[in-house]
């Protein structure tokens, strides 16, 4: 097992893949050989549309089964146990079919919360969120933009100790983008350990501890953010930047 | 012509008078349907439910047969209540033919099919969209039911809606193991059948409102149901 940064393998990785395959009708969809993350700031996915990002994160929070490989969550087989210390926004927010305030209520409710510290913590949560009068919203009506952070806010809910990110602010606003980036380094500075999809170089250049960049299934490159901004060791990673990387 | 509009002023005059009769069976329609949609919902949801989130041998099938036992002719459900409940039927003993009991069942077999197809589609198709998101936040694929069931409750309420509606205006079985007997089992479909072939249109006619205007009001409820479904829909696209 070998990875970029040999100082940081020397404390187990919260998060390891080894040898994780996924193939559809004879093309590989993911294929990575090993990749820990471990470090101590925020891991940011970067890649072309269809390079394995959202496919990567599926496995990481034990959603989909690849075809072959492990997933490690601190040193053990990712099991049921360690799923619950993990959350994750997806892609495209899938909200309950109910109030704004039932659906964090739904998550607060589901770990223990009493409801008078619940209702506290929902308007908490919202005011964070830029949401705060909103609570009795329908979810689904709200703008896709309310609804992303909504998504963000109920992962937060959750008190992960790994969060998945897949493009949380592909539809906010830039002053929204600025709100949900603070609250996701906050998240981090508490402990949280984010895995973070993005198409946003910008993004990823403020949030990013280390980077990740995919393409067509494979991680092209695994570098410090800094490293990797300053100047990419790989090719791809060249192009990428240069914005000549496709699949 | 003139016979015919003298009949629909009687029929007025039933109604707003509060005939005794006439509301007697009225209010008998709607306790066996309501009855019948009451049991149904307890039987098909849970069926929908468990073929819409359960993965079994055979399950397509059932799902098939369900689908095809939704346009079960009624008449031929009350032929098969009438063999059960009949004095040489298994369930003979209970002496149930010709009784309100006896309407219930046949309704029941009518309706729960189309209950339990309706909550299958309408929890297989949420499902679909929950189903990641749900079991990102620990949900087991058990307790998603509950959650399935009540963000599905608008589409719910509508199948509830749909089997009542079949139920009060079915006239075929309830006919066959009801018959039609005074204060005991003469319900609205059966009495505007059979008053009208004796030719005492008044009631028939008086009836026939009635339960166009219950038609009426459940089919308002569905598409009023529905149209605020099509704007959450439409908020989020
Ligand atoms: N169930 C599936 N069956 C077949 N192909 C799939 C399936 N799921 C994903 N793929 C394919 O796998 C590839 C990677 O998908 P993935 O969603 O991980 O891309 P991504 O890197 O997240 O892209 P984007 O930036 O557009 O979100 C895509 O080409 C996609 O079409
Ligand atoms: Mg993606």
């Amino acid at each position: 097992m070998r990875d970029w940064d040999g100082a940081e393998m020397l404390t187990q990785p919260r998060m390891a893949v080894e040898n994780l395959r996924i193939g559809r009708n004879g093309s590989t969809l993911l294929d990575v050989p090993y990749l820990a993350l471990g470090g101590p700031g925020p891991t940011l996915i970067l890649g072309p549309n269809g390079a394995g990002k959202s496919l990567l994160l599926r496995c990481m929070h034990g959603l989909i089964q690849p075809d072959g490989g492990t997933v490690w969550q601190d040193g053990a087989l990712l099991g049921e146990d360690h799923r619950a210390r993990q959350a994750m926004v997806f892609q495209t927010p899938v909200l309950l079919r109910r109030s704004v305030a039932a659906n964090l209520d739904f998550v607060l409710r589901r770990q223990g919360v009493r409801w008078g510290s619940r209702k506290a913590r929902i308007a908490a949560l919202l005011d964070e969120g830029g949401l705060a009068g909103k609570e009795r919203q329908a979810a689904r009506s709200l703008s896709g933009g309310e609804a992303q952070r909504l998504a963000i806010l109920r992962a937060l809910a959750c008190n992960p100790e790994i969060l998945f990110l897949d493009e949380p602010t592909s539809a906010l606003d830039p002053a929204a983008t600025q709100a949900v980036e603070a609250l996701i380094l906050r998240a981090s500075a508490r402990g949280t350990r984010i895995v973070m999809v993005t198409h946003d170089v910008g993004q990823a250049r403020r949030l990013g501890h280390d980077i990740v960049l995919m393409q067509a299934g494979r991680v092209a490159e695994h570098s410090q953010a800094a490293d990797f901004f300053a100047a990419p060791r790989t090719a791809a990673g060249r192009a990428y930047l240069s914005g000549a990387l496709v699949i | 012509m003139q016979g015919f509009a003298e009949e629909f002023r009687v029929a007025m005059g039933l109604i707003v008078s509060g005939d005794p009769e006439l509301w007697a069976i009225v209010l008998l329609s709607l306790k066996v349907s309501l009855l019948a949609v009451l049991i149904a919902a307890c039987i098909g949801m849970p069926i929908g439910a468990a073929l819409a989130v359960g993965r079994f041998p055979g399950r397509r099938l059932v799902i098939v047969l369900l689908n095809a036992l939704m346009g079960l002719p009624p008449v031929v459900v009350g032929l098969l209540v009438y063999l059960m409940l009949s004095r040489s039927g298994p369930l003979g003993v209970l002496q149930l033919l010709y009784t309100p009991t006896a309407m219930i069942i046949a309704q029941v077999l009518l309706v729960t099919p189309i209950i339990a197809a309706l909550t299958r589609q309408t929890v297989e198709t949420l499902d679909i969209e929950y189903t990641e998101q749900l079991r990102s936040l620990g949900v087991s694929r058990l307790a998603s039911v509950p959650v399935l069931l009540w963000d599905g409750r608008l589409a719910l309420l509508t199948a509830l809606l749909a089997g009542f509606g079949r139920a009060i205006a079915e006239v075929g079985a309830v006919i066959v193991v009801g018959g039609n007997i005074n204060h005991v089992t003469r319900v609205m479909t059966t009495t505007i059948a059979l008053e009208t072939s004796k030719g005492n249109l008044a009631l028939a006619l008086a009836l026939g409102a009635i339960l166009v205007g219950i038609a009426f009001v459940v089919t308002a409820l569905v598409s009023m149901i529905g149209i605020s479904r099509e704007r959450e829909v439409l908020h989020h696209a």
